[in-house]
């Protein structure tokens, strides 16, 4: 298994988000503290409404934590202004989620170019890279639909696209297969698979799927209530055969 | 991003709800629209005003007296600067000095007498008066029948249809209909009158040479001894060529002519003139003086400095530009009550943008918030509401234009419709200038861009968190 180095990618310290509902103190993440080694592959595991999903925020710069540390390469996000998270968010990590959020007005080309044009990319640069991105997921003859026009796994792999186009050193996965058949699910893993040991990226995956977690990921984080509440390395055998060459 | 890449960006997302942008773009067209069509018919108006001011050459005339004439005005000015008797004389050299003046288009000598006519063996007394050449654009001239002078120097009249009437001896009679100028034309252009004057000669004197008499200012100046001269009567054959409708020289009042020769051809006549005989006990060097001359002036604006200088020179001077400043305080305060309430169709306007735009982010919160997770930044968020505002705001600008265009050219058709039937000849009262429409499509954008900072603000606050849990 590749492994870039052994040293902490991400750090939270007694990290806690809480949120006011009415009268009740939400406490969707509460005084949670792990380190991820880069290259690592995490399955976030727990019930819903465990706060896997609300930690993944907070990895991804989406949120900020009520109180406590992230740190993401040495840099504390709580500490980030607007603007420096959005670069973040932008260069640092790429966000996969269950329902593929891809915007339903634009084609599956300029769903993923759109990072390039925050990223400030030369238009003509742009399309080659958008083209690579898709060809590697396997959707070159989709460029010009419309994400409606697309199976789920389809869509999905357009999403896995364009969380690369950046190239990241982080791959944030919410559910990727919560919303495909076992079949496309198997497809999307053995993707980000091959995103973590191919381009050595640190993935982070929530899921409430164990199985999926034994099947992939290289530690289990459990969580309940907020809070940590198991955390287990994982072999894996790794299925070298589905894995293709090349790097974005 | 990219400014470029941002509106593209914004031109493809109004493009997703065409309907709704149109719409809002129709709003700000016509707010734009009722701004330039307003304003273009206040330019019009003032510019038609203006027109026709410059023509009746009333507001950019300075009438300069003699202060040795002591039947002034009795204004104040009067009575400030050199004593009547210490004054310049009104002569040729003045006259030319005036027209040096900077600003000034011309200088001419008023000259007006009285004197008999003949036509078809019937005596007839009446005022004439020279008429430069320049006066050919006068609108007094307006509906006149035959034509102005050939040349300034032609043996040719224009009659004022009142003195036209009289000879044809069709003089109304008090609440009688008045002959329209055409009939009274037809029995009298081309037709002879004979003029009966009294020259004025310079006498020869011992030491000097009798000098060609045809040429005036030469005899005159030539003239160095000369406060002698002789009176001589003669006589004159004029062809009549037009007839005027109106009145050309109404601002004189009593004294005004009714018959009208070129000025070049007055003066060559040396027709002894009313001021002439007192002049004489006072003159200095035998030069004739003018009773007045008129001074014509490139622009209303520039009367009071022209007057200022004239003065200076010690003439008396008369002119009516006060008329024009109320004129244009009238002017400014319409262009300003019109472009307020093009402005309010404009507020209107902007009000559906702000709409537009805020109901766009309500639609559009879910794709402003995978946006904002996959990168973008409030700076991005903002620019982009930003651009489809200012989109919006450049294509209304340019449509409204163009309709604005459209509406003051219909106003115009149709106000020349009504003009030609009430026998009036037709007008431009509508008019765009490039400053309007430049100026027209910078409103529109800016408005828009105003429109949108709120909307633009709020969508770059949006949590995308909240956003993307909203489905």
């Amino acid at each position: 298994m590749l492994r870039a180095e052994n040293s902490i990618a991400i750090h939270t310290e007694n990290l806690c988000r809480h949120y006011r509902m009415g009268d009740a103190l939400i406490r969707a993440v509460d005084g949670i503290s792990i380190r991820v080694v880069a290259g690592e592959f995490v399955a976030l595991l727990g019930t819903s409404g465990s706060g896997k999903s609300s930690l993944l925020n907070l990895i991804a710069g989406l949120d900020r934590p009520t109180s406590g540390n992230v740190v993401v390469q040495k840099s504390d996000l709580a500490k980030l202004s607007r603007e420096e998270l959005a670069k973040y968010r932008l260069h640092t990590v790429g966000m996969v989620f269950q329902s593929f959020n891809l915007i339903p007005s634009m084609t599956l080309l300029e769903n993923v170019e759109l990072p390039l044009r925050f990223a400030e990319v030369d238009r003509d640069k742009r399309e080659g890279l958008a083209k690579q991105a898709l060809d590697r997921v396997g959707l070159s003859s989709r460029l010009r639909h419309r994400p409606t026009e697309l199976s789920g796994g389809e869509q999905q792999r357009a999403s896995l696209a364009r969380a690369l186009i950046n190239r990241p050193r982080f791959l944030l996965a919410d559910e990727p297969t919560g919303n495909l058949d076992s079949q496309t699910g198997t497809e999307i893993m053995n993707f980000i698979r091959e995103f973590n040991e191919m381009l050595g990226m640190t993935i982070i995956m929530v899921t409430h799927e164990r199985t999926l977690a034994e099947r992939y990921a290289s530690r289990m984080i459990f969580l309940a209530d907020g809070k940590l509440v198991g955390d287990q390395s994982n072999v894996v055998s790794s299925a070298s055969g589905q894995i293709r060459g090349g790097g974005l | 991003m990219k400014t470029y890449d941002m509106a593209e960006l914004a031109v493809r997302n109004l493009r997703e709800s065409f309907l709704r942008n149109s719409l809002t773009t129709v709003g700000i067209s016509v707010g734009v629209a009722s701004l330039v069509a307003m304003l273009s018919l206040g330019i019009g108006l003032q510019q038609l005003a203006g027109r026709r001011l410059q023509k009746s050459g009333l507001f950019d005339t300075v009438v300069v007296t003699s202060r040795r004439d002591l039947r002034g005005f009795n204004r104040e000015q009067e009575e400030n600067g050199p004593a009547p008797a210490e004054s310049p004389a009104l002569n040729e050299s003045a006259r030319q000095q005036i027209a040096q003046l900077p600003n000034v288009l011309e200088a001419y000598p008023d000259i007006r007498f009285i004197t008999e006519l003949r036509y078809q063996d019937k005596p007839y007394l009446t005022m004439m008066a020279g008429l430069p050449f320049s006066a050919k654009n006068n609108d007094a001239f307006d509906g006149m029948q035959g034509s102005f002078f050939s040349s300034d120097t032609a043996p040719e009249v224009i009659l004022q249809k009142s003195f036209a009437a009289q000879l044809l001896g069709k003089t109304p009679k008090a609440g009688s209909e008045e002959a329209s100028v055409t009939d009274l034309a037809k029995p009298l252009l081309g037709k002879q009158l004979t003029m009966k004057y009294a020259e004025r000669t310079a006498t020869p004197t011992t030491d000097t040479d009798k000098k060609d008499p045809s040429s005036a200012n030469s005899a005159e100046a030539n003239n160095p001894a000369g406060s002698a001269y002789s009176v001589i009567s003669r006589e004159v054959t004029l062809k009549i060529v037009g007839i005027s409708d109106l009145d050309p020289d109404s601002m004189r009042g009593q004294a005004r002519a009714r018959i009208f020769l070129p000025l070049k051809l007055a003066q060559n006549l040396h027709v002894m003139q009313p001021s002439d005989l007192r002049d004489t006990t006072n003159m200095a060097n035998g030069t004739p003086a003018y009773t007045t001359v008129e001074v014509h002036v490139k622009s209303p604006t520039q009367v009071q400095a022209v007057e200022d200088a004239i003065k200076k020179m010690g003439f008396n001077t008369f002119s009516i530009v006060d008329a024009t400043r109320s004129l244009r305080q009238f002017f400014a305060v319409l262009d300003l009550f019109l472009g307020i309430f093009g402005s309010l169709a404009l507020a209107v306007a902007s009000i559906g943008i702000i709409n537009t735009l805020v109901m766009a982010i309500l639609e559009r919160r879910r794709e402003i918030g995978i946006m904002k997770a996959i990168g973008a930044s409030d700076s991005d968020v903002k620019g982009l509401f930003f651009a489809e505002a200012g989109v919006m705001g450049v294509f209304g600008g340019f449509v409204g234009v163009a309709l604005g265009w459209a509406i003051g050219r219909v106003i115009n058709v149709g106000t020349n419709v009504y003009l030609k039937r009430q026998h009036f000849p037709p007008e431009q009262i509508w008019f765009v200038p490039w400053w309007l429409v430049l100026g027209a499509i910078a409103f529109a954008i800016v408005v828009s861009l105003l429109s949108g900072l709120y909307p633009a603000s709020r969508a770059a606050r949006l949590d995308p968190v909240q956003a993307l849990r909203y489905e």
